[in-house]
Order: structure tokens, then sequence, then C-alpha cells
């Protein structure tokens, strides 16, 4: 089964990319929101694409795959949302328009002029 | 084979750069929100094992650990939303 093959590969090569920009979405965001939205939805899209490349390289294993796909379906955005209240709860508020650019000008230390 | 070795090494930077999050973050749900991440990068890694090893029990044991990380998640996270 070459087709399977070539899908499966190019599925898992799309998801190690995913993982990988959603840990440099981690690093650069500005803010607990969206580090939270970055991370988040990069790794479920990661997971989806390796988890189920994963399944269609080896046929026989497309059950348990396609199960932790959905568990991961159901429980990544709940625990997203739980961690985002908890952290409203606690008082961080989220940065505004207005304070995010006065840090991208200040962190820029004022070198490019837009 | 090659093309292991470079999923491998995406998945590593991209679990390297979350602990960093987690280690550096500034305010503690940037921890937690850092650990949920990293627990869904490694179960995320334990499948890709799984293909490497051509063994279909680390499927399994993938299953079991995402469901504990999300009660993990849960727990910790209502755990801060209490105390104020």
């Amino acid at each position: 089964m070459i087709i399977l093959d070539i899908l499966g590969y190019t599925l898992v090569s799309i998801g190690a990319v995913f993982y990988f920009l959603g840990g440099l979405g981690m690093v650069r965001m500005p803010d607990i929101y969206n580090r939270l939205q970055a991370g988040t939805k990069a790794t479920t899209l990661g997971s989806f694409s390796l988890i189920i490349g994963v399944g269609l390289i080896n046929p026989e294993w497309l059950l348990k795959a396609i199960i932790i796909v959905l568990f991961i379906a159901i429980t990544n955005p709940v625990g997203s949302s739980v961690i985002a209240r908890a952290a409203l709860k606690r008082g961080i508020v989220p940065l505004t328009s207005a304070e995010r650019r006065e840090e991208d000008i200040g962190s820029s230390g004022g070198g490019d002029g837009k | 084979m090659i093309a292991f070795s470079i999923f491998f090494a995406l998945v590593l930077l991209g679990a390297l750069l979350t602990l960093y999050r987690l280690l550096r973050g500034p305010t503690v749900p940037d921890r937690v929100a850092a650990l949920d991440i990293l627990n869904v990068i490694v179960t995320g890694s334990i499948v890709l094992f799984s293909l490497i090893d051509k063994n279909s029990l680390f499927l399994d044991i993938a299953l079991v650990y995402a469901a504990l990380s999300f009660l993990e998640t849960v727990v910790v996270a209502r755990y801060l939303e209490g105390r104020k």
C-alpha cells in the first residue's frame, strides 16, 4: 500500500511541523491568553495529523489512533478553556492592542520606524 | 531512517521551546499552560515512538497518558482558580 504510506508520512511530517510551531508560539507570544491560543490550536492540529498519519502507515492501528484523536479533540479545548478561566479569575487582564504596540516598539529598541 | 530523525528533531524542538516557557513563565497560569502543551507533545511523541518501534502497545500508553494529563490540567487549574 504505497499510497497509504506516502499519505501517512506526509501527515506525520505536517504534525511534527505543527508541534514545533506550537512550541514557537508558546515562546513568542506576549500574553498568557495569546500563548494558550497559539499553543493549544497548533498542537491540537499537530496531534490530529501525526496520530492519523501513524494510523494510516499501519492500517491495523487505525481504530486506536482514531480513539486517541477523538479523546484529544474533546479534552484539549476543555483544558485550554479551564486554564484561561483560572487566569482570568486570578486577575490577569488581557493585553490591549495599545499596550502591545508599545511593548513591540520598546522591545525592538525603536530601530525600525513603523 | 533519516525521516524519523527529522520528525523527532522537530518534536524535540517544540518540546524544548515549551520547556523554556515552563521554566521561565512570569505567572503561574503560564506554567500550567506550558505544562498542558508539553503533555500533548509528549503524547504525540509516544505515538511516534510506537511507529518507530513497530509496537502497538505504546498506543495504549499514549491514551492513558492523555487521560491522566487532562485530569492533571483540570485539577491544577481548578486549584489555581480557588486560591485568590
